[in-house]
């Protein structure tokens, strides 16, 4: 009896714990709060608490007007935008970027996920995540390990690592990108500059009639063009297959 | 021989406190004051005829078309507020706060404090069961919750008749509105997913950021009716669905294609972004009210 309550004893304190490790609040900012460190030995593929693979499609029930149009030229509503970006908005010249090779300056980091189409995510190998994009035909590799080579030059997608936050029955994954070209939060030319860093918190949950929603929460922080953090949250349906899937080139208008 | 039973009896009441908080558990501090950022735009209700990201049925359409803003001005209607879907659509913050059970210390209830026209949302963390179906609706339902897979879920119910969008857009008593409540570091990012089997055709999904306010946010406002334009007994001010003298307003004002204003499903995927991409012709340059603080459309004059 005394050997059965010991064992009990410590299996409840185990579990605790545990409850008290997820209770305890992240102490940098944007680490997840309740959140259990990931197990190290493991690939990040073998630790995924979260399925993300699959084919998502963006379902665009917000911020539509400006997402699946162009706005107006020098419209910003809604963003923090600087005093230093506004001649920039104000200055938006599609065709010069066209011109300037530069049609793909809305399909960064910074706006991808925004961006009206389909994803695409894989497991490129045990530790780099891939995402797809159909829209603008982009790919953003998500690195779990530190990659001990020197930096990449700068790209649309920059340089991306992750971390699994774990929870009970579930969890999430933060995704922090730099190294960036600079590019635009929205088509009609409202700028991020190459200093800008965005974290990604990928969620999954499930829709009542039982179909997977892919929540991404993206904060956009740019010391020049912004005044403070640009927060917005896309969401995602997840799709049975890649039936629907059509890549399409950059486009500085459309 | 006393001390072995009182040490056994005291184990075992330490092992179901433990247990029962293990239970009970919280994934993340929910409980303060989350502030509105601003940075989304899911209000949809600055001009009387928007109905972009839904997806209606043609009977929600009509249903909205015939809707007048005027109803809000009689004196009956002033105070009814807006339902539980108000939470991420209008534009305040949330205050969270908790009750407790004194005796277990487990949670009960987390609530949502109210504004000035939209009623607080208590959701349920005991496992209370949900009144039976033909019990009262509510503006704000009735609301039961769980931690799930790091995040709070909960499922509304036992809402009452309305809008679920300000401009109109009806929802049922039959409506349920599922919630997921993320957090990540001082950013709460609260989903919305709005069920109708009448008025809507796909659900209404709407997510919304909120940051921890380090000054507690406090909404709590009296309404008081007073006379605007409106007597007791006059007729509800109402428009003729085909005749609504707004319907094409917004669509004038950003050259947007009718059917995405009107809210048809197609218009919420990448598709129909390739099918208007030829005929978009976009509105002239911005000259007013362009910047973040201007958030919400130019109203008609």
């Amino acid at each position: 009896m005394r050997t059965a309550l010991v064992m009990a004893l410590v299996i409840a304190l185990a579990g605790p714990t545990t409850s008290r490790a997820q209770q305890r609040g992240g102490a940098a900012a944007g680490e997840a709060q309740g959140r259990q460190p990931a197990a190290s030995s493991r690939s990040a593929r073998d630790a995924a608490p979260i399925d993300l693979t699959g084919y998502w499609v963006s379902y665009v029930t917000e911020n539509w007007r400006y997402r699946m149009v162009t706005p107006a030229k020098g419209e910003y509503r809604r963003i923090p935008a600087s005093p230093a970006a506004v001649p920039l908005i104000n200055a938006w010249d599609p065709a010069a970027d066209e011109r300037a090779g530069n049609q793909c300056k809305s399909y960064g980091a910074g706006n991808i996920m925004s961006v009206p189409g389909r994803l695409h995510i894989t497991w490129q190998d045990a530790d780099t995540l891939r995402i797809d994009a159909d829209a603008g035909t982009q790919t953003r590799l998500i690195q779990f390990s530190p990659r001990a080579s020197a930096p990449a030059p700068r790209s649309w997608q920059g340089e991306s690592t992750a971390t699994w936050e774990p929870a009970t029955g579930g969890g999430s994954l933060r995704v922090v990108t730099s190294n960036l070209l600079a590019g635009y939060l929205r088509k009609n030319g409202v700028p991020y500059s190459e200093r800008t860093t965005v974290t990604e918190h990928f969620d999954i949950t499930s829709l009542p009639d039982g179909s997977k929603l892919l929540l991404v929460t993206t904060i956009v922080e740019d010391p020049l063009y912004l005044t403070g953090p640009y927060i917005v949250s896309p969401h995602f349906k997840k799709e049975a297959d890649g039936s629907k899937w059509e890549p399409t080139p950059c486009s500085s208008t459309w | 021989m006393l001390i072995h039973v009182v040490g056994r009896r005291a184990i075992v009441a330490f092992l179901l406190v433990v247990l029962a908080a293990s239970r009970a558990s919280a994934q993340f501090d929910f409980v303060g004051s989350w502030a509105p950022l601003g940075t989304e735009d899911v209000q949809n209700d600055s001009l009387p005829v928007d109905y972009l990201g839904l997806a209606l049925t043609d009977e929600a359409r009509i249903r909205a078309l015939s809707y007048d803003e005027s109803q809000k001005s009689m004196i009956e209607r002033q105070c009814a507020g807006w339902g539980a879907a108000y939470m991420v659509l209008g534009p305040f913050g949330l205050r969270v706060t908790t009750q407790t059970d004194p005796v277990t210390n487990r949670v009960v209830s987390y609530t949502i404090g109210a504004w000035e026209d939209w009623n607080e949302m208590i959701i349920w963390m005991d496992g209370r069961p949900r009144p039976t179906e033909h019990a009262l609706h509510t503006q704000a339902g009735f609301t039961v919750g769980r931690w799930e897979g790091g995040g709070l879920a909960a499922r509304t119910t036992h809402v009452k008749a309305g809008f679920i969008r300000k401009t109109g857009v009806p929802l049922t008593d039959q409506a349920t509105i599922d919630w997921r409540f993320f957090r990540h570091g001082d950013v709460l990012t609260v989903l919305m997913v709005a069920t109708d089997p009448v008025y809507l055709v796909e659900p209404e999904i709407i997510s919304k950021s909120f940051r921890l306010s380090r000054t507690p946010l406090d909404y709590r406002s009296e309404c008081v009716t007073g006379y605007e334009g409106h007597e007791p007994g006059d007729s509800v001010p109402h428009f003729a669905p085909d005749q609504n003298p707004f319907v094409d307003e917004f669509v004038n004002l950003y050259r947007l294609p009718r059917e995405a204003v009107l809210g048809y499903r197609e218009t919420l995927y990448p598709e129909y972004r390739k099918k208007i991409k030829d005929t978009y012709v976009p509105p002239p340059p911005c000259t007013e009210s362009c910047g973040a603080a201007g958030n919400f459309v130019l109203r008609r004059q």
